[in-house]
């Protein structure tokens, strides 16, 4: 797992996708996390799993310490702050009331998340009151409005940096519907306008507000009473906007989640349909491995970072080369040189593009044609007007005919086949399980697949389970069914374990953390009565009695260790055929063979390896002599 | 390399009726002895013909019969020649017969190698089997074809047929056909056999493994259902990508005399601390450090080791669930097969009984999954049956790699349903779409799937070698265009396309595109693909200039006042050049300018954050130079400058950025205190607020 330079430079050209899934700073995204304190964040609480009650601000902070949890690992480069508004201390630039920007040590307010903000978000909540407050900053007779502070400071915070490359985004979370409801008369009025128009500012200095509101069982959180102005929401929107927030506190915190992150386009297609007509569809790379970060290599000294620097040396006179610009391949006893145009040129089979060859039934597809994650399929229609209308009827009539495409993905590095998969929009209570659009699978060429299966033929008829066999298997698979399962609900425990450990460095903290590994089976499960009869009569089914007694008899004795008991047995005979205290004594040992002394070794065990002076001294020293 | 050597003989029908497909057969072969030269180059190849107008094999010689079968090679280590000789089949005028010819390819095998090199040696024959065989002299051919393929078991000969039909025989006689069939069945049921039909030139030339990879288990021990029932598995991998061959870099440093050059280019690195760009840190003075944000933690290998996750191999069983709970795209990787340990008949049945059930009841089962002791990972996968559907091998699983939550991105997208009405087709447009979608079929009723993937060749790959074959004979030779063939997979079929034109031209009409003009941006995308086929290349360049750039650290041209394009770079250069003291005011005094006229433009957004940046570098730039007066100055006149001319907010920003005058404590020539420094901005904020929420 650990990277090498070596490995980082691979000239194999790798997964086209893989510049884009490791983030760049270039690409990086500027957030600040806006967190309503009122005392109704505090007050209003929704029942969590085991029954405990957790109040909205609980929920909010731990959405975003699992936000920052994977914006360390993956993007590492983006950029945060946490604001508070409605609270009762007031931190920030402007000095505005209300406002209250958590930071740490060695960071600036918008700055790269560290160790330490995860650790004291994640404890903040103990010291809340005391330290920070919660009170309402709108109230009739003040002129306050600390939403308006809010957005103001956010905005202040979101200064540096061009918007035209960096993302820039205000997460706004709060309960709250109608935040002006307790002001009546003009000054009402005036406080929307102004706090709307603030919004606005923002909003056309290429910062985007995000809202996320939590909504009570009982209150459903209303948009269109002020925020749905305040977002930009039109009324076909809105509908969009809130799909159906659930009363379990799981599927709002599910709804959070899928909402921290800004959507990244890895690449615009064109997906030809046919030789006149091509529609446009962004990619996005929903599924990739998370590889823990590459390392770097520091001075053990001064534990500063190092420069590698890479030098290319010609072999045969030991010359110094800037940057080699032929590669060669042996063949046939010459060397064949190729120049980087002939090498691009030969991969160049098609132009970029995504050209649909035809369609075949979903059965063709097997589970043996995959060689890496899929990428998701979703049009567009900012180019070229009449892509999505394309897109979705094409991916209706897949869908209903149970087809999926097959195209010929024309990427730089591995022009390939691809299989274009529709999938239908899944929607539970937690939100959007699965999006509508198509999943683009790389199949293997032929090349690629290798037929294991029968590198071990049956001369007769290979061994098949009977009817009575089958119904055991069976009987064990309604007992060990895994109801919920869902992809993906395993945290991996050797990323878990990395990053634990390298928080638990950072913070210089001396004990180890224990990371729980989910992926271990379900002992407890397995060993229930009911579980470990139908495993008993499966096995008894498949493998009849004594199988456990006939496995041992049989694992021990190999084919080797056979050979090699054969040869210790005639060794210790023939070894018996001397005298080999006599023999020693007289010196007469060095008059033997080299395979007559290894009679002796072999019998006693000793190893056999050397010359004879070595065999002799050795066996003179087994003797004690 | 010579444990895994193959010794293998081409049977190749030459036949009339072969002669349209006989350009394919050329290329695979020759591709097949190309790839050989590069990755089994002691690999040995005999070719047999059959079909042929002359005779010409040792068992005519020896007992007669045998006509129309010539020996074209003999079995030789695969050479250039052999290339050649492939490339250039001569054409028969008989009709052959195939079973003659597998028995010459069997006595060219026996003769060579006796019993020896069991499992190593292969036939492969390519015929389209639309003749008769010869009846024997005695008994049936089925009897004689059975005879022959215990032969084959007993000689540890393995033998590919591959028949061509479908198209090419469509006068053929289906009697004699289904006969070949069956005789062709038998061998791939008694031996160690396979047979595949090809119905088209694109999937004959996958249809026949040019590269043999020697499969290694990944995986040896119990799957492990509990604690209670384990069963003795073998993991091999299914899929796996052939890369393109890795190319070593080229030096032409070696004297063309010398004949005994590698040509080869070593990669050295060094690793050399930042502040002494000369100094080399040898290995024993580095440590690893891990990112963790922007904490960069050091590790030492023993320490690491001592905390890092430590599974412990094993294969286990976490439960089995519903088929729909795995959709198909959650797959990862390249894939892998379990396989009942060989011979081990208990193992097989469980393995078998497994797969049917799960088969029978929709269900897959979830493992996990540690291959190596040692290994710093664990895997969760799904596996999923394949039922046998030959008689002599046995059931299997695939399995598949699912994804942890960490490596799934949930995003969202708007519903179908609720996108405007424009972007909703209407009913007229849908049928169209039906209609194409179930018209440009690939997987037609009784006939063959069209591109398979099991017989898809990679076409770039056999591009790659057809131009180190023309290469090996002109160096200079051009890269050879997509074979026609071969375009059939990165192109849509013009046949099939034509065949339903009509309703692809109603597909035209129904739809519309329109340009969006406003947005057609350049198109950077396309534009880098057409050049980054060989991104590689391109990667090491941008490596190696930033490696020049840090060597040659000397500004080349000097710079003598602060452009437009870097101005910050401009400023630095202008401040650091001491041939005159002259430049470090004319550069304060340029880049002063330069900040006024961003300034005065500062209702842009980007403008403001621009003049932060160099008024930060100005900053620096002074306290460096000790100039700390001409900044002071200068951000007083600012402050001053900025409300008379309406630009508090920029003024604001300039706060909030903590800009403050040099004091002090940061430059000793300064008149200002670090209080003052401190509290410059302090004393006009009150003032500007209120005025700032009008803006």
């Amino acid at each position: 797992m650990d990277l090498d330079p070596d490995e980082v430079f691979r000239d194999d050209d790798e997964d086209p996708d893989n510049p884009l899934f490791q983030e760049r700073e270039s690409t990086k995204e500027l957030a600040v996390y806006l967190v309503d304190a009122s005392p109704k964040m505090f007050n209003t609480t929704c029942p969590s799993e085991d029954q405990k009650q957790e109040t909205h601000f609980q929920v909010a902070l731990s959405c975003i310490l699992q936000s920052l949890k994977t914006q360390i690992i993956n993007r590492s480069y983006d950029e945060v702050a946490i604001c508070f508004f409605n609270t009762r201390e007031k931190k920030n630039l402007q000095d505005l009331n209300g406002v209250f920007v958590l930071n740490v040590t060695e960071r600036e307010d918008l700055d790269r998340p560290t160790a330490r903000l995860l650790k004291t978000i994640d404890g903040i909540e103990e010291v809340f009151m005391k330290e920070i407050g919660s009170q309402y900053g709108i109230v009739s007779g003040s002129r306050e409005n600390s939403l308006y502070n809010a957005l103001w400071a956010a905005q202040a915070l979101l200064r540096k940096g061009s918007a035209k490359t960096l993302d820039k985004r205000i997460l706004l979370f709060t309960n709250e519907d109608d935040p002006f409801g307790s002001i009546k008369g003009a000054s009402k009025f005036d406080l929307i306008r102004t706090t709307l128009q603030r919004a606005k500012d923002a909003q056309d200095l290429g910062i985007s507000i995000e809202l996320l509101p939590l909504s009570s069982p009982n209150e459903q959180f209303n948009l269109s009473l002020f925020y749905a102005d305040l977002i930009g929401l039109e009324g076909g929107d809105l509908t969009q906007f809130l799909p159906s927030a659930g009363d379990r506190l799981q599927d709002m915190k599910d709804q959070l989640k899928k909402r921290m992150f800004k959507k990244r386009i890895v690449r615009r297609l064109k997906l030809s349909i046919t030789n006149k007509l091509s529609i446009d569809v962004n990619s996005y790379a929903l599924i990739r491995p998370t590889l823990p970060g590459a390392i770097t290599w520091l001075d053990s000294i001064s534990n500063r970072p190092l420069k590698t620097e890479r030098s290319f040396i010609c072999a045969d006179t030991g010359a110094l080369f800037l940057e080699p610009s032929k590669r060669f391949q042996h063949y046939k006893n010459q060397v064949i040189k190729f120049s980087g145009e002939e090498l691009s040129e030969i991969k160049g089979v098609s132009a970029g593009h995504l050209r649909l060859l035809g369609f075949k039934p979903l059965s063709c597809l097997k589970d043996y044609h995959n060689l890496r994650p899929s990428t998701f399929l979703y049009p567009s229609d900012e180019e070229m007007g009449g892509s999505t209308c394309i897109f979705i009827a094409l991916h209706r009539s897949m869908v209903k005919l149970n087809r999926f495409a097959v195209a010929f993905l024309g990427s730089p590095s591995r022009p390939q086949l691809v299989a274009l998969v529709a999938q239908d929009e899944i929607i539970t209570a937690g939100g959007q399980v699965e999006p509508p659009g198509m999943n683009m699978l790389y199949l293997p060429y032929a090349d690629d697949i290798r037929h294991v299966e029968e590198l071990h033929p049956d001369p007769d008829i290979a061994p098949r389970a009977t009817d009575d066999q089958v119904k055991k298997a069976a009987a064990l698979m309604k007992r060990i069914d895994l109801k919920d399962f869902s992809v993906c609900q395993f945290a991996n425990p050797a990323l878990q374990r990395h990053y634990a450990v390298l928080q638990a460095l950072a913070l210089e903290e001396d004990e180890m953390p224990e990371v729980n590994d989910e992926t271990v089976p379900d002992e407890e499960g397995m060993s229930r009565p009911g579980v470990v009869k139908t495993l008993e009569e499966f096995k008894l089914s498949v493998y009849g009695e004594n199988y456990e007694e006939e496995e041992a008899g049989k694992g021990k004795v190999s084919e080797a260790s056979k050979k090699r008991k054969a040869i210790s047995e005639t060794a210790s005979q023939k070894c018996k055929e001397y005298d080999w205290a006599d023999l020693a004594d007289n010196g007469k040992l060095k008059e033997l063979s080299v395979v007559e002394l290894k009679y002796y070794l072999t019998a006693h065990d000793l190893p056999v390896s050397g010359k004879k002076e070595a065999l002799i001294s050795r066996i003179l020293s087994h003797m004690g002599k | 390399m010579a444990r895994n050597r193959e010794i293998l003989v081409l049977v190749l029908d030459v036949g009339p009726s072969m002669h349209s497909i006989l350009p394919e057969v050329e290329k695979v072969c020759s591709m097949l002895v190309e790839k050989k030269l590069i990755y089994n180059k002691y690999d040995e190849v005999g070719i047999v013909l059959f079909g042929t107008e002359d005779t010409k094999n040792e068992l005519t010689e020896e007992v007669g019969g045998y006509q129309h079968v010539v020996v074209l090679q003999n079995m030789k280590v695969v050479d250039g020649d052999l290339v050649d000789v492939l490339k250039r089949i001569p054409r028969g005028t008989v009709s052959g017969d195939f079973l003659d010819a597998i028995i010459v390819g069997m006595d060219m095998l026996i003769k060579k190698f006796g019993e020896t090199e069991k499992g190593k040696k292969r036939l492969c024959l390519v015929t389209d089997a639309l003749f008769s065989i010869k009846e024997p002299y005695e008994g049936t051919k089925e009897d004689q074809v059975t005879t022959i393929a215990q032969q084959m078991t007993k000689h540890g000969m393995r033998m590919d047929s591959v028949v061509v039909r479908g198209r090419f025989s469509q006068n053929a006689d289906e009697k004699t056909m289904d006969e070949n069939d069956i005789l062709l069945n038998i061998f791939s049921e008694k031996t160690n056999a396979k047979m595949v039909y090809v119905e088209s030139p694109t999937s004959l030339l996958g249809a026949i493994r040019t590269r043999s990879i020697a499969p290694v288990t990944i995986f040896r021990g119990d799957l492990e259902i509990s604690s209670i029932i384990k069963i003795k598995v073998w993991v091999y991998k299914k899929t796996s990508e052939e890369k393109f061959p890795t190319l070593k870099r080229y030096s032409d440093k070696a004297p063309p005399t010398d004949k005994f050059a590698t040509h080869e280019i070593k990669v050295d690195y060094e690793y050399k601390s930042v502040e002494e760009p000369n100094k080399v840190v040898p290995p024993e003075h580095r440590i690893k450090g891990y990112r963790y944000g922007p904490q960069v933690v050091p590790i030492s290998t023993a320490e690491w080791d001592a905390v890092k996750f430590k599974p412990e191999k094993s294969v286990k069983l976490l439960g089995f669930t519903n088929v729909s709970n795995i959709m198909r795209h959650y797959y990862m990787k390249d894939v892998n097969v379990f396989i009942a340990e060989p011979s081990n008949k208990r193992a097989i049945v469980a393995v078998s009984a497994l797969a049917r059930a799960m088969k029978e009841m929709d269900k897959v089962a979830i493992v996990r999954c540690v291959w190596r002791q040692g290994q710093g990972s664990v895997v969760v996968g799904v596996l999923t049956p394949n039922i046998s559907k030959k008689d002599g091998i046995a059931d299997s699983l695939y399995f598949n790699v699912l994804p942890f939550a960490e490596d799934v991105r949930e995003f969202q997208f708007p519903s179908f349903s609720n996108l405007p009405a424009l972007m909703q087709p209407s009913e007229e447009q849908q049928q169209a779409a039906d209609d194409l979608v179930k018209t440009l079929d690939l997987a037609p009723a009784g006939r063959e799937e069209i591109l398979q993937p099991d017989f898809t060749p990679n076409p770039v790959l056999e591009r790659f070698y057809r131009h180190l074959e023309l290469k090996s004979k002109d160096p200079d030779a051009a890269v050879p265009p997509l074979d026609g063939t071969l375009q059939k997979i990165t192109e849509p079929d013009p046949d099939l396309f034509s065949q339903n034109k009509y309703v692809i031209d109603t597909f035209h009409r129904k739809f519309e595109l329109k340009e969006n003009p406003k947005l057609k941006k350049p198109r950077r995308h396309y534009l880098r693909e057409k050049a980054s086929g060989s991104s590689d290349k391109e990667d090491n360049d941008e490596i190696s200039a930033q490696i020049v750039e840090s060597v040659s650290n000397m500004p080349i041209a000097k710079v003598e006042k602060i452009g437009d394009s870097t101005p910050l770079e401009d400023f630095e250069a202008m401040m650091s050049r001491r041939d005159s003291p002259e430049w470090i005011s004319k550069a304060i005094s340029g880049m002063r300018n330069k900040i006024f006229d961003l300034v005065e433009n500062s209702s842009d957004g980007d403008n403001c954050l621009k003049a932060i940046e160099y008024l930060r570098a100005l900053r620096k730039g002074c306290i460096i130079e000790q100039e700390p007066k001409q900044f002071n100055d200068f951000l007083r006149h600012l402050r001053k400058f900025c409300p008379e001319n309406n630009l508090h907010s920029f003024c604001e920003f300039l706060a909030s950025q903590q800009i403050s005058l040099i004091s002090k404590e940061e430059a000793a020539d300064s008149e200002v205190a670090d209080d003052e420094a401190r509290s410059f901005w302090v004393k006009m904020e009150p003032k500007s607020e209120p005025k700032l929420e009008q803006v």
